[in-house]
């Protein structure tokens, strides 16, 4: 498994890298971690002729927390993710989805940025962000965007992002004290999730008061399902409320047949990982 | 001396002889990286190849045009079929008697098949050439079912002549490629109509692969100036390697040096001759330069040696207390695109014959259809004996559906139905003589070492608690008891190509008294370095630390048949142990002339050979060598070696008790291993440490075979598992924790009493996994179920069962 | 293709090379530099076998180009130990019977030595989660983890008789 022959570029500012793909157009293709672009380029599934390496690019890096804003550079890697106690102390889903993505040498050099913005619906933190409804920053030629979280997938590989922008940064309002869990099954370590769901969920009382839901390689994007919050909001999260919220969940997603299983089990499993998610979610806030 | 005041516990303790969990001696260099694998080999002015491959499962080639591939920087050379057949070497035979294409000659019948070897530079340049090959192909109907494959008018082999016999007798259809048949079928059919039990059920053992860690490769130099040949490669047959290199190429055998260096695993893999091989020395040949050849994982997974694939329908039969009657079965065997499956040459279908397993049935009868699909060649014996593992799996679910019918408890209908220590040796109904077995105290062992009492107690509870609703988890309880046979073989029916499947050992003792020997055999893993040295410490008194192993070389090492189907322990162990004794017999001449005593008037202990009755009196064994090279000893010749080729007067049977503790989630079909006991009785025990090593890696191959790792085709004849993303091999973390135990039951006919233990387990654990699978499912009406049992497999089961409510 | 110039430290040794931008860094190390520890096993970063330590970071140089390692600091299995004595997860290795084909062991042992350069006292299940990234298909990893286990607790014993 060879890649074919490229050309190397390694700029240390966004508006050099957004300069070289703006040059290049679709013959560019940045990378991040490379651990998904690397192994495409090898088995010859991925074609570039100028490979972009964030790796310098200083602005990029650094997890951020500033009263109740978090921003994270997209060059952030997971490990970082999990290692972060700042991190941990507003947002702790990051740190028990992160321990569930792929293995330890390739959580030192994948990073956020790469796993959000290339649009590969097995990927497991677009659909944490969605729950977390964050905003990405883009930038291009023409200066930078934000897009929501919610609004950026549109088909597997296909999102808002233009070719010659990138995602640079990501900002999210802390979560703390809300009740999370991110709960994934998966055939192996190092697997694509057969099913998993994102909950964040706030009590008033007894009583939900917001339930934010996400779902992950059920569909060609990540599903944030608005009906399954809403079904949690105002009850208690009893076992009719959970059912309910399963079966909005379900309305929401498209999951497709591949060596994991057929439609009819990852449906039933994407139940099964969200009654969990809910649960132990619950259980913490 | 020193010797003088050492104990004979300390002398014992000093060999490091059999018994002893010897640390092993390859792990120095393997720890500090400094192994020698085909990769690592690099030769002045070499050269990489690689293949282009179908992308299609079966169609036409109309053309190749390499026009494109010659342009790219580095490219040297594009072999096609049209430049091998001038040397006859478009099509290479099959070590099951079959052909098989060296590069496609006119269609393609799998998809990976290799269509044509680009040669350049590097490996980079080659990965460019191959991409500029441009391949005009029409596509064909694909065939990738067996059953349809003999009902289908489509001919997937039209190189052979219609009608005409193959390899292993007639042809019933242009799709069929085999029947083989054992036992009396009329007689077994009488049986199963009179008996007052019968269950019948259709067994499936899947498609996989043996995937070592390390892919196939090789690397072939030709020296136009001294004529000679030098191949290093993946070969666990090196000296069968170098045979057919010289049948196939001409170069005489003795021009020809075959190499296995260090192998990364090889279960099974590394057994065949590949495309690959006699591509790279025909460009060794053509271009007069080095040539390498490595797989990568995807064609490893794609083209080279799967195992299994084979369906079996079973019928067994039973007084209505549980004593089996008869067994009948009847197998299709997919082969893939060309039968390259890894036989003895007159076992087409392997000892698959020893299906009637560890019970005394009274009449069998096997029938095993061979069948020809689009799918790749192979039917290699992964980690088993040839095709044992699906005998092992296929009678320890007929039991299992036995016991479902009869109602009755699947640990005590094997029970009754044993073959009892004082039937050893036994012949079994399908013509086996097991050499030796203590079945019943092994199988007591096992269960009382599990509280199978508790155990069942406990699942009962489980059963209850699922119904009202307390839990979502069942409880199986996976029961094998397997009989292996292991070996191979005796010359006068086992052969590969028409060598005799003997195998060999060369000694030289050293004048200070170290020694080297050689074997006909070849590690992958398996410690020869450390454990065959360990039997020579036993048998001549020279400690194991003294003693170099070396395989691999076919230009020292004595011929020998080589490292597979648990043979090298059974085989190469006795060959070593006698070519030991052979040095003891000489050393002992040499000792009673020393000590001025006849040759009857001293005898053995642990390093030495004592004066009877005058225990002061002795040579060790590094005296007599000494004395073997500077004394001039009447009638005895100069030196100290001597050699051995040992052909077994029979297999040998190692057997075990496995048990399978397994929770299973019905609403996600996950299961977690709760406790995994092993117990397994190889006879005489070498290398206590290195044996549990062995289990513990074939228990969790067995656990990948069983749980999820197969060879997936879509009904185009795509391989669907072609990475190790889809392709399930555990890590640390999916890997449960296993409890290992023996007993010791020798082999009667072997020097040494060793049976051979490294398949073991992965014959006895692939059953044991399933049947814990379709034992927690049991109280709800399943009675069989294919693997692997992945995660949705099981969930359908469930579902199947209504327990999705 | 014009070819890139990379300086990078490799077992403490500094090296210059020259390389197309698309050469992988296993291929740098086994082909350019002769160090042949690291293997190729899966090439889609799932097996580890290829496993060095990269700026202090387990890294599968079969997933990385050399040309993104200017300047890192690499460190290979034969930069663990010495021709004069074993590293400590090496000794373990070999006495715990932790390999067989040798195939993975560069790969686990470079890994597991920086999990213990991360948790020098990691249960069980830490081990088993830490090492996940590296495939071995001989010893069903329970005496790679036992082995891994006991490197540590001697490198915590001699670290408290240092003190």
């Amino acid at each position: 498994m060879i890649p074919a022959a490229f050309d190397y570029h390694r700029p240390d500012t966004i508006d050099a890298a957004v300069g070289l793909l703006a040059e290049h157009g679709e013959e560019a293709r940045v990378v991040a971690g490379g651990h998904s672009l690397i192994p495409m380029m090898k088995l010859r599934m991925a074609y570039l002729s100028h490979l972009v390496d964030l790796r310098d690019v200083q602005e990029m890096q650094g997890i951020t927390v500033d009263g109740d804003t978090v921003t994270l550079g997209a060059m952030v890697t997971q490990h970082e993710l999990i290692t972060s106690d700042a991190l941990a102390s507003v947002a702790p889903i990051l740190r028990e989805a992160s321990l569930q993505i792929a293995d330890p040498q390739v959580r030192y050099m994948g990073t956020i940025g790469g796993n959000v913005a290339n649009g590969d619906p097995g990927n497991d933190i677009p659909g944490l962000m969605q729950a977390l409804d964050a905003k990405f920053v883009l930038a291009g030629p023409e200066g930078r965007r934000t897009v929501d979280a919610r609004g950026f997938y549109e088909a597997a590989y296909m999102t808002a992002r233009e070719d010659e922008e990138i995602l640079t940064h990501i900002r999210f309002r802390s979560v703390a004290g809300m009740g999370y869990a991110y709960e994934k099954q998966k055939r192996k370590i190092g697997d694509y999730a057969t099913a998993a769901a994102a909950v964040l969920v706030a009590k008033d009382g007894d009583t939900i008061s917001e339930a934010r839901i996400a779902m992950t390689n059920l569909s060609d994007t990540p599903i944030f399902s608005e009906g399954a919050g809403a079904a949690l909001v105002g009850t208690s999260g009893d076992g009719a409320a959970v059912a309910a919220a399963i079966a909005a969940m379900q309305a929401d997603i498209d999951p497709a047949e591949d060596n994991r299983g057929p439609v009819e089990f990852k449906r039933h499993v994407a139940g099964v990982m969200l009654s969990r998610a809910i649960n132990s979610a619950l259980s913490r806030a | 001396m020193k010797d003088e005041v050492t104990s004979r516990d300390e002398r014992v303790a000093n060999l490091k002889g059999m018994g002893a969990s010897r640390k092993r001696v390859e792990d120095a260099r393997f720890t500090q990286g400094k192994g020698n694998y085909v990769d690592d080999v690099k030769l002045p002015g070499m050269l990489f190849g690689d293949f282009v491959r179908s992308p299609y499962a079966h169609a036409r080639v109309n053309g190749i045009n390499i026009e494109e591939a010659m342009k790219v920087p580095g490219v040297l050379a594009v072999l096609t079929a049209k430049d091998l057949e001038p040397l006859g070497l478009h099509w290479m035979p099959t070590l099951a008697g079959d052909k098989q294409m060296v590069l496609a000659d006119g269609k393609v019948l799998f998809q990976g098949q290799e269509v044509a070897f680009v040669v350049a530079t590097d490996r980079y340049a080659c990965a460019d050439g191959v991409e500029a090959v441009e391949v005009d192909y029409e596509d064909l109907p694909v065939i990738v079912d067996p059953f349809e494959a003999m009902q289908s008018d489509l001919v997937l082999r039209e190189d052979l002549e219609a009608g005409a016999d193959g390899a292993h007798g007639p042809r019933k259809h242009h799709n069929h490629i085999f029947l083989w048949e054992e036992g009396d079928e009329a007689a077994t059919n009488q049986a199963l109509e009179s008996s007052e039990v019968v269950a019948e059920e259709m067994v499936y053992y899947h498609r996989t692969h043996p995937c070592p860690l390390e892919t196939c490769g090789c690397v072939a130099s030709m020296d136009k100036v001294n004529g000679k040949l030098t191949l290093w490669g993946t070969f666990q047959a090196p000296h069968v390697v170098r045979t057919v290199a010289s049948l196939l190429s001409g170069i005489d055998e003795h021009n020809i040096r075959v190499i296995s260096p260090d192998i990364g695993g090889g279960f099974g893999n590394k057994v065949g001759v590949y495309p690959g091989y006699v591509c790279s020395i025909v460009a060794s040949i053509v271009t007069g330069k080095p040539v390498k050849w490595i797989e990568d994982r995807m064609d490893n997974l794609m083209a080279t040696a799967f195992a299994r694939d084979y369906w079996m329908k079973g019928k067994i039969s039973a007084t209505k207390d549980g004593k089996i009657t008869g067994l009948h079965c009847h197998v299709t065997a997919d082969h893939g695109a060309f039968d390259a499956c890894a036989d003895p040459t007159k076992f087409p279908a392997g000892f698959f014959h020893i299906c009637t397993g560890s019970y005394d049935i009274p009449v069998a009868y096997v029938g095993v259809d061979g069948v020809y699909t689009n799918k790749a060649p192979g039917g290699v014996a992964y980690r088993c004996s040839f095709r044992v593992t699906e005998a092992a799996y296929f009678i320890e679910r007929m039991i299992e559906v036995l016991a479902i019918e009869l109602n009755m408890d699947a640990a005590e209908l094997r029970r009754i139905n044993f073959i009892k220590q004082e039937q050893f040796p036994y012949t079994s109904a399908l013509g086996w003589e097991y050499d030796s077995g203590d079945y019943h105290t092994a199988w007591d062992k096992a269960l009382e070492a599990v509280d199978y009492a508790g155990l069942r107690a406990e699942q009962a509870q489980r059963v209850e608690d699922f119904k009202a609703g307390k839990t979502r988890k069942l409880l199986g309880i996976g029961l094998t008891h397997f009989t292996e046979i292991v070996g191979a073989g005796p010359v006068k029916n086992c052969d590969i190509l028409g060598m005799g499947m003997f195998d060999s050992c060369e000694i030289r003792i050293h004048p200070t008294g170290s020694a080297i020997a050689r074997l006909g055999t070849i590690s992958q893993g398996q410690g020869h370095a450390t454990t065959f040295a360990q039997i020579l410490a036993s048998e001549t008194g020279i400690p194991a630390d003294k003693i170099t192993i070396e395989e691999g070389d076919t230009d020292t090492a004595p011929y020998g048949l080589g490292t597979y189907g648990s043979r090298s322990t059974p085989v190469a162990g006795a060959a070593t142990a006698l070519a030991g004794r052979k040095i003891r017999a000489k050393a002992q001449m040499i000792a009673a002339y020393l000590l001025e005593v006849h040759d009857d008037d001293v005898e053995w202990d642990v390093d030495r050979f004592v004066v009877k009755g005058a225990p002061e009196r002795f040579k060790t064994m590094a005296e007599i060598a000494f004395a073997s090279y500077n004394q001039a000893i009447p009638g005895v010749e100069p030196g100290l070696e001597a050699v051995s080729y040992y052909d077994p007067p029979n297999m040998t049977y190692p057997f075990g008790a496995y048990v399978c503790v397994m929770e299973i989630d019905v609403d996600t079909g996950e299961h977690e291993v709760r406790q995994f006991y092993a117990l397994d009785d190889c006879g005489t025990r070498i290398n206590p440490m290195v044996i549990e090593g062995q289990v513990h890696g074939g228990l969790t191959e067995a656990l990948a075979i069983a749980m999820g790792q197969e060879i997936a085709y879509d009904d185009m004849g795509n391989c669907k598992t072609g990475t190790l993303m889809d392709f399930f091999m555990p890590t640390a973390w999916e890997t449960p924790h296993y409890t290992t135990d023996h007993t010791e039951t020798p082999s009667p006919h072997h020097p040494i009493g060793a049976k051979g233990v490294g398949e073991s387990p992965n014959v006895g654990g692939v059953p044991a996994f399933s049947n814990a699978v379709h034992d927690a499912f049991r109280a709800f009406g399943l009675r069989q179920s294919h693997m692997p049992h992945d995660h949705w497999r099981i969930w359908k089961t469930a579902n199947q069962l209504g327990l999705h409510g | 293709m014009t070819k890139t110039h990379v300086s990078l430290t490799v077992n403490g040794e500094k090296k210059d090379v020259l390389v197309d931008p698309r050469e992988l860094l296993i291929h740098t190390l086994r082909e350019q530099m002769d160090i042949t520890g690291p293997h190729i096993g899966c090439e889609t970063s799932h097996c580890g076998a290829c496993t060095v330590d990269l700026d202090g970071k387990s890294v599968k140089s079969c997933t990385m180009f050399t040309v993104q390692a200017e300047g890192a600091d690499v460190t290979t299995i034969e930069g663990l130990g010495s021709p004069d004595g074993l590293h400590v997860l090496q000794e373990a290795f070999k006495e715990n019977h932790g390999l067989q084909c040798g195939y993975c062991t560069p790969g686990m042992i470079t890994r597991a030595h920086r999990l213990l350069q991360e948790n020098p006292n990691p249960t069980e299940e830490e081990v088993r989660f830490g090492m996940a990234g590296n495939l071995c298909r001989c010893t069903g990893y329970q005496n790679i983890v036992k082995s891994v286990l006991a490197a540590a607790s001697e490198m915590n014993s001699a670290k408290e008789a240092a003190e």
